[in-house]
This record gives C-alpha cells, sequence and structure tokens, in this order.
C-alpha cells in the first residue's frame, strides 16, 4: 500500500488548486487521482468564455482557465495519475483506485481532499410521463458531445430548465446549425445568469417559457416531440394548457448535485441543504483528515470561487499533515435562518478563527433590498448592506470578522439569515 | 426610436427604454437602476459586441479544436465568423493563443485556439 500525505480525489478545477495549495505549503508526497484521461475535469467541455475575471482580471474560457491550473501543477512537479477511478474511502483514510495500467491499487493517506465535483440531475428524477426514447440528453452530456467528441445529438431542440448549461448549449446547437425551439421552465424565473439568458437566448430569438413544463414525450425508437402545458402556482400542469412540439432532442438543465458516493463509504456527514458535506471553517469534515471543496460541497456559479476554496482546503489539509490542525475548542453550528439555504461553512470554531470567515450560501427566493445578517446566539452582531436584489441563481455570501466573537464565554450557535426591507 | 434592451449586469435584469435619434445616435436611457446599465444599454444599441467560441474539427485528431475570437466581435458578424472557423484548416500540433482565422470576416480581430492539440 502506497503511503500518501496528501491524496486529492478529482483533477478538476478544485483539485487542481487543493494540490497547488497543498504543495506550495511543503507537502511533496501529494497526489492527484482523476478518472478521466486528462487534467481539467468539466472546464475541458465548457468552451464559452466567462471563466476567471476573479482570479485572473480577464475573460477567459473554460480550457484556458484549466490550462493555467495545469501549468502549474507540471511547474511543480505535483503528481498526478489520470484514467484512475477511486472505488472507495475508508474512514481511516485508506483509498482504492482501479486503473488499466496498475489494476487495483490502494493508498494511505494522511489527509484526502475530496474534489469529485458534481452531477446533472438525470430524467429519471424528474418523473417526466412518455417513451424512454433516445434523443434525450442532460445538457452537459450534449455540450460533450458537441465540443469535445465532435458529434451533434440532434437537429431539432427544446431545452428543459433553463440552468445555464442548458442556456449555453441553446446558443452553442444554435451555432452548429440547430432550430433551438424553446427553453422551459417550471419556476416563474430563471436559475441562470441574466447574461446568459440574453446572450445566449434573446440573441437568437429563442422562447424563454417560464410557468411551463414538459408534460409528454412522443416517439418509440426516436424522440419526435414534446408536449409542454402552462403549471399553476403549485406547480401542477394546468389542463388545457398543452402545446405541441415537434423536436428530435431534448436538453434537460434542470440542476446539479454535488457527487457524493465516496464521501459516503468514508463515513462522511452530508448536509440537507447542500446535499455535499458538513464541513468547518478550514473545510474539514466530521472524518478527521478528509476535507472537501468546490462543487462537491456545493454547487458553486463561478469556478473562480471554485479555485479559491479548494485553496484553502488544500492548505487546511497541508496544515494537518504537518500537525498544525488541531482543534483547541469546540465546533458551533451555524444555522440557514430566514432566507438562506445551502450555507457553508455549516461549522465553526469562534475561538481559533485568525481571519474572517465567509458564509457562502444560496437565497430561498428572489428579495429586492434584502441584507445578509448575523445572530449569535439570537444577537444581532452584523448587518450587511441592502442587496437590490438576490436571486436563487446567484450565490451571496457575507465575511464576518474574527473579532465579532470575541468576548464570549460559550457561544451556542451562529444564525445567517436574510432581512426584507417591509 | 425607442428599444427595450434587458441589462445584463445583475440579477435585476432591468428593461431599459433606450430613445434613438432618426440617425440611430444614442439620445436617452431610462428604466435602469444604475448607472452601469444605462452604459450597458448604450453600448448595446449602438455596437453590441460579443465573443464567440466555437470548435474546428481537425484532421488527425479524434478531438476538435476549440477556439475564440481574441476580442469581442460586432454582434452582426457573428453567424458569417462562425462560417469561417468551420472553413479554417488546422495542422497538428496547435497551443492555445495560436491564430486560426486571422482578421476573421475584416474585422481585425483574429480567431484564435483556446486549448493544445497535439
Amino acid at each position: 500500500m502506497r503511503e500518501i500525505d496528501v491524496l486529492i480525489i478529482g483533477g478538476g478545477p478544485a483539485g487542481l488548486a487543493a494540490a497547488i495549495a497543498a504543495k506550495e505549503a511543503g507537502v511533496d508526497n501529494l497526489l492527484i487521482l482523476e478518472r478521466e484521461d486528462k487534467l481539467g475535469g468539466i472546464l475541458k467541455q465548457c468552451i464559452h468564455n466567462g471563466f476567471g475575471l476573479q482570479m485572473f482580471g480577464e475573460e477567459l474560457t473554460g480550457p484556458e482557465y484549466a490550462q493555467r491550473f495545469m501549468d502549474r501543477v507540471e511547474e511543480l512537479k505535483i503528481p498526478y495519475q489520470c484514467g484512475t477511478m477511486v472505488l472507495s474511502v475508508s474512514p481511516e483514510k485508506v483509498v482504492t483506485a482501479i486503473n488499466p495500467v496498475e489494476g487495483l491499487e490502494q493508498f494511505q493517506a494522511k489527509a484526502i481532499v475530496l474534489a469529485m465535483g458534481c452531477r446533472e440531475r438525470p430524467r429519471g428524477a424528474l418523473g417526466i410521463p412518455g417513451w424512454r426514447c433516445a434523443g434525450i440528453y442532460s445538457a452537459g452530456t450534449a455540450q460533450r458531445f458537441v465540443n469535445l467528441e465532435g458529434f451533434m445529438p440532434g437537429k431539432k431542440v427544446v431545452i428543459l430548465g433553463s440552468g445555464d448549461i442548458g442556456l449555453i448549449m441553446a446558443r452553442r446547437m444554435t451555432f452548429e446549425g440547430c432550430e433551438v425551439k424553446a427553453c422551459v421552465e417550471l419556476m416563474p424565473y430563471s436559475s441562470g445568469l441574466k447574461r446568459n439568458i440574453v446572450q445566449c437566448l434573446d440573441d437568437y430569438n429563442i422562447p424563454l417559457m417560464l410557468n411551463h413544463t414538459v408534460v409528454d414525450i412522443a416517439g418509440r425508437e426516436r424522440l419526435e416531440g414534446v408536449t409542454i402545458a402552462e403549471v399553476d402556482e403549485n406547480r401542477k400542469p394546468i389542463p388545457g394548457s398543452e402545446q405541441y412540439i415537434e423536436c428530435d432532442t431534448l436538453l434537460l438543465s434542470v440542476g446539479l448535485i454535488p457527487e457524493n458516493e465516496l464521501s459516503l463509504s468514508a463515513g462522511v456527514q452530508l448536509g440537507r441543504s447542500t446535499q455535499g458535506p458538513v464541513v468547518d471553517e478550514t473545510l474539514a469534515t466530521n472524518v478527521d483528515g478528509i476535507f472537501a471543496a468546490g462543487n462537491v460541497l456545493h454547487v458553486h456559479d463561478l469556478v473562480d470561487f471554485v479555485s479559491q476554496e479548494a485553496a484553502r482546503a488544500g492548505a487546511c489539509a497541508a496544515a494537518y499533515v504537518q500537525g498544525k490542525g488541531a482543534h483547541s475548542s469546540e465546533a458551533v453550528p451555524v444555522e440557514e435562518g430566514f432566507g438562506v439555504n445551502g450555507c457553508v461553512p455549516q461549522l465553526i470554531h469562534p475561538a481559533e478563527l485568525k481571519e474572517p470567515v465567509k458564509f457562502m450560501f444560496r437565497p430561498r427566493n428572489v428579495y429586492k433590498g434584502a441584507r445578509i445578517c448575523v445572530d449569535i446566539d439570537g444577537e444581532e452582531v452584523l448587518r450587511g448592506k441592502p442587496h437590490m436584489i438576490m436571486a436563487p441563481g446567484e450565490m451571496a455570501a457575507i465575511e464576518v470578522a474574527p473579532e465579532l466573537f470575541a468576548g464570549r464565554d460559550t457561544i451556542g450557535k451562529v444564525t445567517v439569515r436574510l432581512e426584507v426591507r417591509a | 426610436m425607442e428599444r427595450i434592451i434587458t441589462c445584463i449586469g445583475c440579477p435585476m435584469g432591468c428593461q431599459i427604454t433606450v430613445t434613438l435619434d432618426e440617425a440611430g445616435a444614442f439620445q436617452s436611457a431610462k428604466g435602469n437602476t444604475c448607472k452601469r446599465g444605462a452604459e450597458y444599454a448604450k453600448d448595446e444599441v449602438t455596437n453590441p459586441t460579443r465573443m464567440v467560441t466555437s470548435v474546428i474539427a481537425v484532421e488527425g485528431s479524434k478531438q476538435p479544436l476549440c477556439v475564440k475570437t481574441a476580442r469581442f466581435i460586432p454582434k452582426e458578424k457573428i453567424f458569417d465568423c462562425l462560417k469561417e472557423i468551420r472553413k479554417a484548416k488546422v495542422t497538428l500540433p496547435v497551443h492555445i493563443g495560436d491564430v486560426i482565422v486571422p482578421n476573421v470576416c475584416g474585422t481585425g480581430i483574429d480567431v484564435i485556439a483556446t486549448r493544445h492539440l497535439q
């Protein structure tokens, strides 16, 4: 069994940033395991621009953004193994992996950074009735076909869900000569960025049908068309509002789910609202020496924030193996108050904070003029500036300085909440 | 003449009404909540630009090459730009930043590679 100080599972943006940070913090015995043939993760297929504004102050495409981190990995001579699928992680941090050259391999890690990313919600999770014919893909699968494999999934396209990948694919398919007939969204608002709605749909006169969903799928072998209907305030289809759209391709862009099978095998506790590991301010999970960052922890909007978060996880994993990571105090739970969903971190050690802790979350709804507030045991200690608008499609964050926790003997809980102007 | 522009600056998505004179020159904007909105609306009616990204099939490579316009190009040239990209011949190896289509559609802007391909 090979012994590794910091083992990083996943070679996408999170894994790359975590490895670089761990190496820079002085860990030499580290290894990245990646199941695909190349590093870079999902960025490889995200050929559109818009990445890197926060990190590099310029607008890069996904492959360019990934390459910057891959170049740094090479420069630092960080070892990585592609084509390697991790099968399980034990609570004792034994990692079992398989690849075509080595066969089955086991590693004993001192620390692990979970950086497996997320996956798309599939058709099965939606309960759409109708035939199980060919021509129905998740938007990301279609993106992979078009951008990496070089073939087209179809010609006449309907998109269900208005997540960013679906919007990006509406434009991409249009560029490749497809007719994109509609983007159908169950909710009264899109979960995608405004910029993508304008530049991927409006620019090409693709209708965004809010409060609509697909209620039937026609076609035995190949998709022939979908029936869509308007929904009421309870998201139920309104009888009589059905219309049929002829198409040979249906793309699903209906949400992302952190990929945590390995985390569960290691005994890592998951949070209900994020569907990712419960972590403290050092991105440590409940299993000693196992850290998590990126979309496996909570689904981000911007890769730049994934890189920043993962760099922290890498540095904290390094500190852990160097014996500097032990806690001297009890963790305090962070509670999600009004309007706050999927808040990370879920635990903090107020007495040990040396720098501000950043709470990231998604607003539960669309709010105008809302402020982010932080309470300690019910007493308001921080009141943010009002935001003109907050929406579930854009992650919100607030930083809390360590001083705000000072001078208290015990802290029972910290609450992050929104306050909406009456 | 009036045109309605959806601002992309934030999730607010203000519907900004832009007034143009007969020559199509910008007169005024209303409906914006912030200054950035007015600036965006002005640019969007007088000189809308976009970065174009696409892929090209490459002989000798299973994977296509992804490319982008090195800067934003006029919006009305998007489809002509895509046509020129499709016709481009690429020889391996290619590196990030290599010029694939020089001066695309006479814009003075190059289409460049956004990945390495051996």
